[in-house]
């Protein structure tokens, strides 16, 4: 088990620069989750530090050895890809020994590791068999098996969940973490779905366009979003957002430009009294939650949380809408956060 | 076959008469061939022609093996086999490995060599046979196994078909590989070549077939009867002139001709057929 750390990181394709400047230290034995929208280039910096693709700029270290110019097998990294990239040739058995016969293993210890790894996976019912011969969930395992008995220093998982079903993706995440806390092994987990993050992560960086907008311990990043961007991807439904040009409120920060709040924290006022007035546009029933869907007069959507226990108002009334103090993120016209000692005394 | 739409009454009779006629066909002059191989020349010029076998199969298939006309029959058969063996096994190996090197390499060059090979395509071993005679020639390969051989191994067909089996093996297959310690050698021969297995025997038979019936360039380039492969060899014992010809022993040995491709055909259909239809991805 290792320590990884990324040092001013860049990597770009000709003149399209994919990742910027991205520095990163992962502890050992840590699960890191890599979450951010489609295309925000988290694959390549993944297959960076796996060595599946060029360093542009900047130093990657595994285990105190800068693994720059190392080939993957040198590494000691093992991946789980999104497709699981098995062997569809060889058994479950030979698919998980591939790597251990490269290495020079001997029969014994190959068989005594893949055993092991077996019973932990609970594949051993399944070892001759071909891996078209298996179900999604059970390729899923084999590819972790794969990963698991070459004992790498850092696991390296591209989104393994996204090709299964929504029950067992829940249940492979549990089994995820159990195992990686089990192991103790440092993992590295891309995904873009930011309810997997936070139900995985010890710490999870937030990605957009190739930097990180942020890094943190998930309840850290949902209750302290560092920007915009991290308020808007990270919670379901999004933090709602108003425009401080249109809606007036006091106290606020200098320099802000919108103030951010979350559907749970907004609350029904009488119309005029709160932050701004709005019509309700529809209701999401949930079941144990309703979403009431708002629009203002100048066309900004919101959405507000309510127990399904209380009543709503009824459709296409108007509402004022408020929240708790502290329960207001503001940002400035960049997208960064301010914090509330920007904030000038309230009169 | 299920799912097909099933035919009742006067169109399942149709097909079937249909299916025969065809079968008939196709069959009836290899029947001829092979009752003329088991009679005597006497019965065989005799109006009317037998249609029944007769007694002489034995004493007509050793006349056609052991002696022949000019050569005898395993001779050229050998012959036919070290050529289409050759043939096969030499342009399924090219074909692999610069279909390898294409996809899988970044050299200097690369797309010049890719359309090379293209160009290939355009000039099967007809259109280029004078110049390749005096290559040959100019070799001294003329009345040899890699005279024959070596001109109709270079061809892009294979090649490209390996292409693009090759290119539909996904990315992170050849990306599990590296991590997994596997270097380029070792990837050719753990995955891509277990991975090509059925394409590797549909090509066998198909090039088995197209070297076993080569007739131009063994007649151009072998003028030692003792390099004569089998198809050109039947060519020559037809009569020419005035000569008397032992039609039953032509007709066996047309026979025997038929036998290796049939036996190949037979023998890989299995994984012929699989590799036609199937991609095991
Ligand atoms: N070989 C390449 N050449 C050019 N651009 C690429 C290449 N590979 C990836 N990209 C670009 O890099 C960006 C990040 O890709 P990727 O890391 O796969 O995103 P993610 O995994 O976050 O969805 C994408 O915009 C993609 O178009
Ligand atoms: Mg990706």
């Amino acid at each position: 088990m290792a320590r990884v750390s990324l040092t001013a990181v860049k990597k770009s394709y000709g003149k399209t620069v994919v990742i910027d400047d991205l520095t990163l230290a992962i502890e050992d034995g840590e699960l890191i989750v890599i979450v951010g929208p489609s295309g925000c280039g988290k694959s390549t910096l993944l297959r960076m530090i796996a060595g599946l693709e060029t360093i542009t700029a900047g130093t990657v270290v595994i285990a105190d050895r800068v693994v720059n110019n190392l080939e993957p097998r040198e590494r000691d990294i093992a991946m789980v890809f999104q497709n699981y990239a098995l062997y569809p040739h060889m058994t479950v058995f030979a698919n998980m020994a591939y790597s251990l016969k490269i290495a020079g293993l001997d029969k014994g210890e190959i068989a005594k590791r893949i055993e092991t790894t077996a019973r932990l996976l609970e594949l051993e019912s399944f070892l001759k068999r071909k891996p078209r011969q298996l179900s999604g969930g059970q390729r899923q395992r084999v590819a972790m098996g794969r990963a698991i008995v070459r004992n790498p220093a850092v696991f390296l998982f591209d989104e393994p969940l996204s090709n299964l079903d929504a029950r067992l993706r829940v249940q492979m995440r549990m089994e995820i973490k159990t195992l990686q806390r089990k192991l103790g092994a440092t993992l590295l987990y891309v995904t873009h779905d930011q309810v997997e993050a936070m139900t995985l992560a010890d710490r999870m960086v937030v990605m957009n366009n190739g930097i990180v907008e942020q890094v943190g311990t998930p309840l850290e990043v949902y209750h302290n979003p560092a920007t915009t961007f991290v308020a808007g991807f990270i919670g379901s439904p999004p933090m709602n957002f108003l425009d401080l040009n249109n809606h007036n409120i006091v106290p606020v920060p200098v320099k802000a430009s919108l103030v951010g709040i979350r559907p749970e924290h907004l609350r029904f006022c009488p119309l005029g009294t709160g932050l701004c007035d709005a019509e309700v546009a529809f209701f999401e029933e949930l079941g144990a939650e309703t979403l009431v869907h708002l629009r203002s007069q100048n066309g900004e959507k919101y959405i507000l949380r309510l127990e399904s226990a209380t009543t709503p108002p009824a459709l296409a009334t108007s509402v004022g809408l408020t929240a708790a103090d502290k329960y207001r993120f503001f940002f400035d016209n960049n997208g960064k956060r301010l914090k509330s000692e920007d904030a000038p005394p309230s009169p | 076959m299920t799912g097909m739409v099933e035919k009742k009454g006067w169109g399942l009779w149709l097909t079937h008469v249909g299916l025969l006629a065809g079968i008939i066909i196709i069959c009836y002059p290899l029947y001829i061939a092979l009752i003329a191989s088991t009679v005597t020349q006497a019965d065989l010029v005799t109006p009317p022609m037998p249609l029944l076998p007769g007694g002489h199969f034995l004493e007509n298939y050793r006349a056609a093996l052991f002696s022949g006309m000019s050569t005898p029959v395993w001779k050229m058969m050998a012959n036919s086999l070290v050529m289409a063996l050759g043939i096969t096994i030499g342009k399924i190996s090219i074909s692999l490995i610069s279909a390898y090197a294409i996809v899988y390499f970044r050299f200097p060059l690369r797309s010049f060599f890719f359309w090379l090979i293209f160009l290939t395509l355009m000039l099967p071993v007809e259109v280029r046979i004078v110049p390749t005679y005096e290559v040959v020639a100019g070799m001294h390969l003329l009345n040899s196994y890699s005279g024959l051989i070596l001109p109709l191994v270079a061809s892009a067909t294979a090649t490209f078909l390996f292409r693009q089996l090759f290119m539909t093996i996904p990315d992170e297959l050849v990306e599990a590989a590296r991590v997994d310690g596997a270097g380029p050698i070792r990837f050719f021969f753990d995955i891509l070549l277990p991975l090509s297995r059925t394409n590797i025997a549909a090509l066998f038979v198909i090039l088995f077939i197209y070297g076993w019936n080569q007739y131009l360039w063994p007649l151009l380039i072998t003028t030692d009867p003792v390099m004569n492969t089998i198809v050109m060899g039947i060519k020559q014992m037809l009569p020419s002139g005035d000569q008397t010809v032992e039609w039953p022993v032509i007709m066996a040995t047309a026979i025997l001709a038929m036998v290796p491709p049939v036996a190949v055909v037979i023998g890989m259909r299995n994984l012929f057929v699989k590799g036609l239809i199937e991609s095991e991805k």
